[in-house]
């Protein structure tokens, strides 16, 4: 009776995401290992000896350490006093971080290149303040794209951390502090390690979206590609769909990695999960 | 000690700054009245915010954004309701996996996503662009109706179920006068965050455009590279207007505690 309305209830949502999901990336995913017909691994070993296709990668990879990096060293401090504040503020503060959060990445992106343009805000600033005698190049380079990423990215951290330290048992703050341990040292030694889970699972969110966002570098990096623009080159423009599986599939695989590694040291530092 | 929290005030404010002054700057240079983005404007009209809707595309692909979000909400909930229902009420063997299938649309990145829709719902299965549309987007709404539900139903007392069912009634009539209602707060809040997340979604869209048919995120990406006119700075306005107000209805349904929640 029971297992009758279980299947009931979920066999069209699994019906649905095998035929629209599971299947066409299994598939493309399968593609990649064929090569007229047998099994080769001939496409994966062209492009990691292509050093331009390499480039791409690295660049991505770099750019998204960066930005999760940058996110960690705002986003900590800024989630420490959001947390710490009375309930009013804080929620005052918290809408300020969601807002941009749902707003259009395209929105977002847009808004940086008025600002970091030639001519954008940002130049004609210092140009007239007399801090710059040319105007900066930033846009259309691995700059604009990080900046644009941590801007996409550190409302996530943000929020996540604060759902952390809002958890902190104050108790424990005060009976560290009234054993004689100064204000610093009960961060470092309480706030900051009960916070690592919250801040792995912060990371993983930024440097996945980091590695696999398209709208921000497309808009703020000009020619110069990451991994998600070169996969919708191919695709669309240069209709190399083999190589773009390919790509894809990488992106797919970096992806998990990158997950599972930060789950097992979530787990490994929080055994009760 | 006061020193160290003013230190920290400061630097907030900066990077509040940071994230909210790019919006501010957008806005403002939206009456603009020349043909440049300039900040400030050297004259203040609504100029660019008339020239949205003399544009075909922007009106067209807004109303193919409108309807793509809104039927794949629908399918989204017919699907993902009663599975969230199945998951959070039983236990069951091989529940890690069906969970599994139905996170992977956000485990996996966007822009390959698109390209598979691309090359096997578009090309393979040979679907007109209109209809992979909606598929695709009702695909990456699953997960965010199915996971906002499911914390609406983990607040839920399912003993009230089983004294509803122990007094004779129905499963389904359970289901639609007791669970239902209970939950209605959650599932209007999945609603709006679905419909944010497919209308404002970039990375499938973009491969799903044919003769005629485009997203506006899309159009307005197109427009972006073609001219440098304050009409997408207007846009935005607008979108951000929308935003907010979504924003505080999803706040008064389920609280602030819904974002901060991973």
């Amino acid at each position: 009776m029971k297992k009758r309305y279980l299947y009931l209830l979920l066999l069209p949502g699994v019906l649905f995401l095998t035929i629209f999901l599971v299947i066409p990336i299994l598939s493309m995913i399968g593609t990649t290992f064929h090569d007229e017909g047998s099994f080769s691994l001939q496409g994966y070993i062209d492009f990691f000896k292509d050093k331009y296709f390499i480039d791409i990668l690295l660049t991505t990879l770099r750019v998204s350490l960066l930005t999760t990096f940058i996110c960690i060293l705002i986003g900590f401090p800024v989630s420490y006093y959001i947390a710490k504040l009375p309930s009013k503020r804080k929620a005052i503060l918290l809408l300020f971080t969601i807002f941009p959060l749902l707003t259009s990445p395209v929105v977002r992106s847009f808004s940086w290149m008025i600002i970091i343009g030639k001519n954008g805000v940002l130049n004609k600033t210092l140009l007239s303040l007399g801090l710059i005698q040319e105007p900066l190049n930033i846009l259309y380079t691995p700059n604009a794209i990080i900046i644009g990423l941590v801007h996409l990215f550190l409302p996530l951290i943000i929020v996540t951390l604060v759902g952390v330290m809002e958890n902190i048992d104050s108790d424990l703050l005060r009976a560290s502090e009234s054993l004689g341990a100064s204000k610093i040292a009960t961060f470092m030694k309480i706030i900051v390690p009960l916070c690592v889970p919250g801040l792995v699972i912060g990371s993983i969110l930024v440097f996945v979206g980091s590695f696999t966002a398209y709208t921000t570098p497309a808009l703020l990096g000009g020619k110069q590609r990451v991994i998600s623009t070169f996969l919708y080159q191919n695709a669309i423009t240069l209709n190399d769909w083999k190589l773009a599986s390919i790509v894809a599939t990488i992106m797919i695989v970096v992806t998990f990695i990158i997950i599972s590694i930060m789950n097992g040291v979530a787990k490994k530092l929080n055994p009760k999960g | 000690m006061q020193e160290k929290h003013r230190g920290l005030a400061l630097f907030t404010i900066l990077v509040f700054i940071f994230l909210l002054g790019p919006l501010v700057i957008i806005s403002i240079t939206s009456f603009e009245s020349g043909s440049i983005l300039k900040f400030p404007p050297e004259e203040y009209s609504f100029r660019w915010y008339e020239n949205i809707f003399k544009v075909e595309m922007f009106l067209s692909t807004f109303k193919t954004s409108i309807i793509v979000s809104i039927a794949g909400n629908i399918l989204a909930l017919l699907l993902g309701v009663p599975a969230a229902y199945a998951l959070s009420r039983f236990n069951f063997a091989g529940k890690g996996i069906i969970n599994a299938i139905f996170v992977s649309p956000i485990l996996i990145p966007g822009i390959v996503l698109g390209f598979s829709f691309l090359r096997y719902i578009v090309v393979t299965y040979n679907l007109p662009i209109y209809l992979s549309l909606f598929i695709g987007h009702t695909v990456i709404m699953l997960p965010f109706i199915i996971r906002v539900i499911s914390s609406s139903l983990a607040n839920f007392d399912f003993p009230i179920e089983e004294a509803a069912l122990s007094l004779g009634a129905t499963r389904i009539g359970t289901f639609f006068s007791v669970v239902l209602p209970n939950i209605k707060s959650g599932i209007i809040a999945a609603v709006m965050i679905a419909f944010l997340e497919s209308f404002n979604n970039v990375d499938i869209s973009v491969y799903m455009t044919g003769p005629g048919v485009s997203t506006f995120p899309i159009q307005m990406l197109l427009y972006v590279e073609n001219y440098f006119d304050p009409t997408v700075a207007a846009i935005s306005v607008l979108l951000m207007f929308l935003t907010a107000i979504f924003m505080f209805a999803v706040e008064r349904l389920m609280g602030l505690s819904y974002f901060t929640k991973r």
